[in-house]
C-alpha cells in the first residue's frame, strides 16, 4: 500500500509536522483571551497578522527572511538535541559565527568574491562550531553541566562582541557601536528583486537538508542518535560517546555560527551589538516543535518566521503590541511538551 | 474462629505470612502461593538462587510491594501494610542490598529522615546523637552519627542502615543480602553482631544464598525455589549437602538435542583476570580460563558474584588486569580489547534493554546496531535501506521473531522477540568467540527454548562460546564444561552430568568441593 | 589617583552593590530550593518579568506598594504553580518548559505593557519604596552610606537569607528538601512525599523570583520597562552554581557579583579607564564557568537528581 511504501522515516517526518499544526491553534486561542482581556480584538489581531505575512510576494520574502535565522539555528538544534545535548547557547554560537564573518569580510577584504563570499561563511561556521565545542569538551571533561555553560558562554560571547564593536572594531571612534561595513565582495547576493530576499535562505534550506540526510540516512547519524538515545547502549555497540558529544556540538554550533555569518552577510552588512533578538531561543522553540526533525524545522523556522513579520504589521496596523508573539511562542513550546506527554501515554495503551 | 486459630499459632510465630502470592506484568510469578513462619528471636534464613523470591517476599513484608493474595499476621495481629511507613511504624526494618541513604547528608540526618513533620526545626539534634552514640555503643556498632554518608566505608554504611531499623524499635529485622558487599572480616563481624542481637530478642531473616552463613548463624532455614517453598527446617537438623539439594532441586530437564562433539583448539584463555567495580574494590580475583572451539564452557554461579563485571571486562567494556590473554591464538592486549567489540567479539549482554538494544529504535536499526558502519549495510557513509530492510527480514523469518513492522519500535516488542533480536544479531556475525551473559533471563517459554537451541547450533558450528548463567537447568542443558563463580574466584569445575547438581549447588553457596580433576 | 575621590568612587561602588545584587539574590536564593529539591528552572527570567509587571501594574492602579508585592508574589505563586505542574506532575523536560517560561514572561509583559501603559501618556513613575535612613548609624561616614541608607526591600535580605538558611539546614522540610535532590528513591522510602515536596520547592523559587522582579520596579526603579530585568534571572543560575547551592553562598556571590555590576556601570561613564567595561560584565560568567570545571574535585556539587523527573 502507498503508506507503507513511503518509508518510515518520511511517515515520522510528517508526523513531526502535524504537532504544529495542532498545537498552534490552542496557542493562538489562548492568545486570543489575553488579546481580549486587554480590550483588542483578536480576529482583526490575527487576520492583521495573517495579511502581515502573506498578502503579497514582499511580505512573503520577508517571512522567508525572518526565517533563515532560526532555520539555521533549529536545524542546528536538532542535531544537538538529539545528541541529548541541551545547547542552550545557539545565541552565543551565533554571535561568535557573526563575529568571525565579519572580521574575515573586513580585514581580508581585498579578496576576489568567488573566495572572500564562501571564506567568510566558513569562519562563520568555525567560529560557531568552536564556541559550541568549548561547552562540549567542559561536558567531557570535567562533567559540567551544559545547559549552564552554553547560557554563560552566551553572556561571555555577547559581551565580547560588545566589546568588539566598542572598541577594536568600531567604525568611527566614539560613534554608533558598530564595526564598518564588510567589503561587498563579501555579501550575499539578493534574488527577486526589489525584495531583500537573498541565497542565504536557500542556503538555510540546503543546511536543513543536509543535516536531516546526515542524522537519518547516513551512518554517522545513527551514531549521534544513538549516543542520544541511549549512550550505554552505543558504548557497547563500539561507538565513543564523548567525540561523537564534541562532534554534535561543533555541528550545532557551526550551523548557529553559519546562520550569524548570514546574518551580516546578506542583511546588515556589518555587526553591532544587537544583531540577535534572541534567535539562539527561538530556534529552541523552532527545533521542538516539531520534534527535533531538521526537515521539519525548515517549516517551523517560516511559522515562526511569519508570526514574527505578521506582528510587525500587526502592530502597525492593528496596534497591537508585536511582543506578545513570544508568548504566543512559548505557549506552543507548552503545548507541545503536554502534546508529547500525552501521544506518549496513548501510544502504550495502543499497543 | 480463623483469627483464633492465628492467635494460638502466633503465640509461637512472631510472623505468619501466609499463602503470599505475586506476580509481575510479563507474566512473571515471583512468589507462588508462599507460606512463611517466623518463630521470635530467631535467626531465619531464607536460602535460594536468584528469582527464588526472596527479596520480593520480603519486599512485600516491608511495604514496597502490595501482594496479589495473600496475608500477613505480625505479633499475632493481622497486617496491612501499604507502604514501608507502615511497616516501620509496626516496628519492621529492613537493610536493602542498595543502601536507602542519601548520601549528602550526616548519619543522624539520614536516622532521623522522614520521621518528623515539616515544619518540625531540628534543634534537638544532639538528643539524636547521643541516643546514636548509646545505641551504636550499646550494639558495638561503632557509628558516627555526625559522620556524612558518602565519607563512610560501604560496611560503615550498611551499619548505618542496621542502626537505622533499630533506632525505630524494629523488633523484626530484614536483611537482604548482607554481605555481598562486605569483606570477609566484616562479614564475620556482621554475623557475629546479629547473633548478638537476636540473643537480645530481636527476631531476624536473613535473605541469602550463602551456605556458609546459613550454617554459621541460623536457627531455622526456609529454602525458596521457582517462587515456592521448598521446605523449612531447623539448621542443626540438616547439613550443607541437604540445603543444596534443597536449593537446586535434582530435576534438570534436557530436552535439547545436544549433539556431542570433540572440543577443538583453544580460541579463548585468559590468566590471571581481575576486575574492580565502580567502588573499587576487586569482585573478579584472579581468574583463569580457556574455551575451545566446538565447546560451550558454563559459568554458573549466583548473581552478583563477579560475573557482571567479569563478562563486561571480556567484552572491552570497563577495566581489568590480566597476566595474558588470547583470542584466536594472538596475544591480546588491554588496549585491544576495547575495539574487540568491533573486531568481532560476539556478545549477549546481561540487560538486553539497557545494553543490548536501543529501544526507541525500530527493528532494523537495532539489527545493525554493531555493523551499521560497515558494507553492506552503509556504502560511503550512506545507510543502505534496502539492504538492512532486507536483511532484517531475512533474520527475523530464520529466527521466527514475532514482529509487525520491522520499522517500528522495537520497544513494542515482547521481552523474549527482543532477545531472539539480540541473539541473532550476534550470531549473525558467525563468531569465533561468544560472550553470552543470562541470555534468557525474563523471557518466555518459547523464546528460551529457541534462544538455547540456537547456541548449541552456534557451537557445533565451531565457536568457542562462554555462557554465563544464574539458572542452573540452562548451565547444565548448554555446558560442555561447568565452572562455579563465587565472591570472584572458580570454586571447581565438574561436567555437567545431572547427578552432580548438588555439588554444583554446594560450590554455588560457597562450600569448595574436592574436585578429582 | 587622589585619596579623596577614590575613596568616594569606592563608596558609590560599595553602596550601589547591594542594591545591584538584591533582585539577583531573591532570585538565586529561591532557585536555592527548587535545585536543591532536584528541579533545575531556567525559566527564572521571564517569572522575575511577570512579577515585576504585576507589581508595578497593582502599585500603579492602587496607589499602594505593599498590595503590588502582594500581586508579585501572588503571580510568583501561579507561576510556579504551572511550572510544577508541567515538570513534576507531567514530567516534562524542565530546560524545555524553563525556555517556555521566558518566552511567555516576555511576551506577555511586553504586551500588557504596551496595552496599557506604554505612549498612553500617563505619568508611568510610581512613588517607589525611600531609602530608608538608619537612625544615627546612617551617620557614621563611608560605612552609613554603603549600608545604612537602603530602602525596606533591600534590607529584607538580611532577613531572607538566614531564614531560608535555617529553614535548609534546621527544618525537617529543609532534610526533606535535601534528600529529594540527592536520592529521592531513598526519601520516598522513608515515606516523605517526593512530588509534593518538588511543588512547595517550586513554589518557593518562583515567589522569590517575582518578589525580585517586583524590587525593580518597586524600589530600584521607578517603573516598568520592557525587559527590565536583564538578564538578571540567568545570572541567578550563576549564582546558585557558584555559591554552592546554600542561602549563605548565595548572599555572597551576589554581592560579588553586584561589585562587578556597579563597577562595570561607572567605567562605561569613564572612557579613560583600560579595563573595556565588558570585561567586567563578562567576569560572573567566566568563573562560574570556572567554578563548574572545579567542581569535579570539589565536595561541593549539584544535587545528584537535578534534572531527572521522578
Amino acid at each position: 500500500m502507498h503508506w507503507r511504501n513511503l518509508g518510515g522515516r518520511l511517515k515520522k517526518t510528517l508526523r513531526s509536522i502535524w504537532m504544529p499544526f495542532a498545537a498552534i491553534p490552542i496557542a493562538l486561542l489562548i492568545g486570543a483571551v489575553v488579546l481580549f482581556l486587554a480590550g483588542y480584538d483578536p480576529l482583526k489581531a490575527y487576520a492583521a497578522m495573517w495579511q502581515g505575512a502573506f498578502k503579497d510576494t514582499t511580505a512573503i520574502t520577508e517571512v522567508l527572511i525572518k526565517a533563515t535565522p532560526l532555520i539555521f539555528i533549529g536545524a542546528g538544534l536538532a542535531v544537538a538535541f538529539r545528541c541529548s545535548i541541551w545547547n542552550i547557547g545557539a545565541e552565543g554560537q551565533f554571535y561568535a559565527g557573526a563575529v568571525a564573518a565579519t572580521a574575515t569580510g573586513i580585514y581580508l577584504g581585498g579578496l576576489p568574491s568567488f573566495v572572500l563570499m564562501p571564506l567568510v561563511l566558513v569562519m562563520g561556521i568555525t567560529g560557531g562550531a568552536l564556541w559550541g565545542m568549548l561547552a562540549a569538551f567542559l561536558k567531557n571533561r570535567f562533567g559540567a553541566n551544559e545547559v549552564v555553560t552554553t547560557i554563560m558562554l552566551n553572556y561571555i560571547a555577547i559581551y565580547i562582541t560588545g566589546y568588539l564593536v566598542t572598541g577594536p572594531m568600531i567604525e568611527t571612534k566614539g560613534l554608533f557601536p558598530q564595526t564598518p561595513r564588510i567589503s561587498e565582495n563579501a555579501w550575499l547576493p539578493r534574488f527577486l528583486l526589489p525584495t531583500r530576499l537573498h541565497i542565504g535562505f536557500i542556503i538555510a534550506v540546503l543546511l536543513a537538508l543536509a543535516l536531516y540526510i546526515l542524522l537519518f540516512k547516513t551512518s554517522r547519524g545513527y551514531t549521534i542518535r544513538a549516543v542520544g538515545t541511549n549512550a550505554e547502549a552505543a558504548r557497547y555497540a563500539g561507538i565513543n560517546v564523548k567525540s561523537n558529544i564534541l562532534l554534535a556540538m561543533a555541528i550545532s554550533g557551526g550551523a548557529a555560527g553559519l546562520g550569524g555569518a548570514v546574518e551580516v552577510s546578506a542583511i546588515s552588512y556589518r555587526l553591532y551589538q544587537l544583531i540577535s533578538p534572541g534567535y539562539g531561543f527561538d530556534g529552541i522553540a523552532v527545533s521542538l516543535l516539531v520534534g527535533n526533525n531538521p526537515l521539519g524545522v525548515i517549516f517551523s523556522g517560516i511559522l515562526f518566521g511569519a508570526l514574527r513579520s505578521g506582528s510587525e504589521v500587526m502592530q502597525m496596523s492593528a496596534k497591537v503590541p508585536s511582543v506578545l508573539v513570544f508568548m504566543i511562542q512559548g505557549l506552543v513550546v507548552l503545548s507541545v511538551v503536554a502534546f508529547g506527554v500525552y501521544r506518549a501515554v496513548s501510544m502504550e495503551r495502543e499497543e | 474462629m480463623e483469627e483464633c486459630t492465628s492467635e494460638n499459632a502466633n503465640q509461637a510465630y512472631i510472623l505468619r505470612m501466609e499463602n503470599i502470592c505475586k506476580s509481575f506484568p510479563g507474566g512473571v510469578q515471583a512468589n507462588r502461593n508462599i507460606t512463611l513462619e517466623v518463630r521470635p528471636g530467631e535467626i531465619h534464613c531464607l536460602l535460594g538462587e536468584n528469582g527464588a523470591g526472596k527479596t520480593v517476599l520480603m519486599s512485600i513484608l516491608y511495604g514496597l510491594y502490595k501482594p496479589d493474595s495473600g496475608t500477613i499476621y505480625f505479633k499475632g495481629k493481622k497486617l496491612d501494610i501499604h507502604s514501608t511507613k507502615d511497616a516501620i511504624e509496626n516496628r519492621i526494618g529492613m537493610v536493602h542490598q542498595h543502601f536507602m541513604l542519601v548520601p549528602t547528608l550526616t548519619v543522624a540526618e539520614n536516622v532521623v529522615l522522614g520521621q518528623y513533620q515539616p515544619w518540625k526545626v531540628l534543634n534537638d539534634m544532639d538528643k539524636v546523637h547521643q541516643r546514636i552514640r548509646t545505641m551504636s555503643d550499646e550494639f558495638g556498632l561503632d557509628v558516627d552519627p555526625s559522620k556524612v554518608v558518602q565519607d563512610l566505608s560501604v560496611g560503615e554504611q550498611q551499619r548505618v542502615e542496621i542502626l537505622k531499623a533499630l533506632y525505630h524499635g524494629a523488633d523484626l529485622l530484614i536483611l537482604d543480602e548482607p554481605t555481598a558487599v562486605l569483606t570477609p572480616q566484616e562479614s564475620e563481624h556482621l554475623l557475629k553482631f546479629l547473633r548478638d542481637l537476636a540473643n537480645r530478642g530481636l527476631t531476624i531473616i536473613f535473605i541469602t544464598h550463602k551456605l556458609e552463613e546459613v550454617m554459621q548463624v541460623s536457627d531455622r532455614v526456609t529454602v525458596l525455589r521457582d517462587g515456592r517453598v521448598v521446605g523449612t527446617v531447623n539448621t542443626r537438623d540438616t547439613n550443607p549437602r541437604e540445603l543444596a539439594r534443597m536449593m537446586v532441586g535434582r530435576e534438570v530437564l534436557m530436552e535439547l538435542k545436544k549433539a556431542k562433539t570433540e572440543p577443538g583448539k583453544v580460541i579463548f584463555s585468559v590468566r590471571n583476570l581481575r576486575v574492580k567495580d565502580a567502588r573499587g574494590l576487586e569482585v573478579v580475583r584472579g581468574v583463569s580460563f580457556e574455551v575451545r572451539e566446538r565447546e560451550v564452557l558454563g559459568i554458573a554461579g549466583v548473581s552478583g558474584n563477579g560475573q557482571t563485571e567479569l563478562a563486561l571486562a571480556l567484552a572491552g567494556l570497563i577495566e581489568s588486569d590480566f597476566d595474558e590473554m588470547r583470542l584466536d591464538g594472538q596475544l591480546i592486549t588491554k588496549r585491544d580489547l576495547q575495539r574487540l567489540n568491533r573486531l568481532g567479539m560476539a556478545h549477549i549482554p546481561e540487560d538486553r534493554q539497557k545494553m543490548g538494544l536501543i529501544l526507541p529504535f525500530s527493528v532494523a536499526e537495532n539489527f545493525v546496531l554493531k555493523t551499521y558502519r560497515d558494507e553492506p549495510f552503509a556504502r560511503r557513509g550512506f545507510l543502505q535501506f534496502d539492504t538492512i530492510r532486507e536483511y532484517t527480514r531475512s533474520q527475523v523469518s530464520k529466527f521466527s521473531i514475532r514482529v509487525g513492522d520491522i520499522e517500528e519500535e522495537i520497544a513494542h516488542l515482547s521481552g523474549g522477540n527482543q532477545q531472539k533480536v539480540v541473539v541473532a544479531r550476534e550470531l549473525d556475525r558467525q563468531p569465533r568467540f561468544l560472550l553470552v551473559n543470562q541470555p534468557t533471563r525474563g523471557i518466555d517459554i518459547g523464546a528460551t527454548e529457541f534462544v538455547r537451541q540456537q547456541i548449541l547450533v552456534e557451537r557445533d558450528a565451531g565457536a568457542a562460546i562462554l555462557l554465563i548463567s544464574a539458572d542452573l537447568e540452562e548451565i547444565f542443558a548448554l555446558s560442555d564444561r561447568i565452572l562455579v563463580m563465587f565472591e570472584g574466584r572458580f570454586m571447581g569445575e565438574v561436567p555437567p552430568d545431572p547427578a552432580l547438581v548438588e555439588q554444583v549447588g554446594l560450590m554455588m553457596a560457597g562450600k569448595t568441593v574436592q574436585t578429582s580433576g | 589617583m587622589e585619596l579623596v575621590p577614590a575613596i568616594l568612587f569606592l563608596q558609590s561602588i560599595l553602596a550601589a552593590t547591594w542594591r545591584m545584587a538584591t533582585p539577583i539574590l531573591y532570585a538565586a536564593v529561591g532557585e536555592v530550593f527548587s535545585e536543591r529539591a532536584g528541579v533545575l528552572n531556567i525559566g527564572l527570567e521571564g517569572i522575575m518579568l511577570i512579577g515585576a509587571f504585576a507589581a508595578y501594574s497593582t502599585a500603579y492602579e492602587t496607589g499602594s506598594l505593599l498590595l503590588g508585592l502582594v500581586a508579585a508574589i501572588i503571580s510568583g505563586l501561579l507561576s510556579g504553580l504551572l511550572f510544577a505542574v508541567f515538570t513534576v506532575t507531567v514530567k516534562a523536560n524542565q530546560i524545555v518548559v524553563g525556555a517556555a517560561f521566558n518566552m511567555i514572561g516576555m511576551g506577555i509583559t511586553g504586551f500588557l505593557y504596551r496595552a496599557f501603559y506604554a505612549e498612553s501618556g500617563k505619568i508611568l513613575s510610581l512613588k517607589t519604596f525611600l531609602p530608608v535612613d538608619i537612625p544615627v548609624l546612617s551617620s557614621i561616614p563611608f560605612f552609613g552610606e554603603v549600608f545604612f541608607r537602603h530602602n525596606l526591600m533591600v534590607y529584607a535580605t538580611l532577613i531572607l537569607v538566614p531564614l531560608a538558611s535555617f529553614i535548609l539546614y534546621r527544618t525537617a522540610f529543609g532534610l526533606s528538601i535535601s534528600a529529594v535532590g540527592e536520592h529521592p528513591k531513598a526519601a520516598d522510602t522513608v515515606g516523605i512525599n517526593v512530588l509534593r515536596t518538588r511543588y512547595v520547592s517550586i513554589l518557593i523559587g518562583t515567589s522569590l523570583a517575582a518578589i525580585g522582579g517586583a524590587f525593580l520596579v518597586l524600589a530600584y526603579a521607578d517603573q516598568f520597562v520592557e525587559g527590565i530585568v536583564t538578564g538578571r534571572g540567568f545570572i541567578a543560575l550563576a549564582v546558585v552554581v557558584f555559591g554552592g547551592w546554600s542561602p549563605w553562598g548565595a548572599m555572597g556571590t551576589s554581592l560579588l557579583f553586584g561589585v562587578f555590576y556597579a563597577l562595570q556601570l561607572r567605567i562605561q561613564a569613564m572612557p579613560d579607564v583600560l579595563i573595556p567595561y565588558q570585561f567586567l560584565q563578562a567576569l560572573p560568567y567566566f568563573a562560574t564557568l570556572l567554578v563548574l570545571v572545579g567542581l569535579t574535585k570539589r565536595r561541593v556539587r549539584a544535587p545528584k537528581a537535578l534534572g531527572i523527573p521522578y
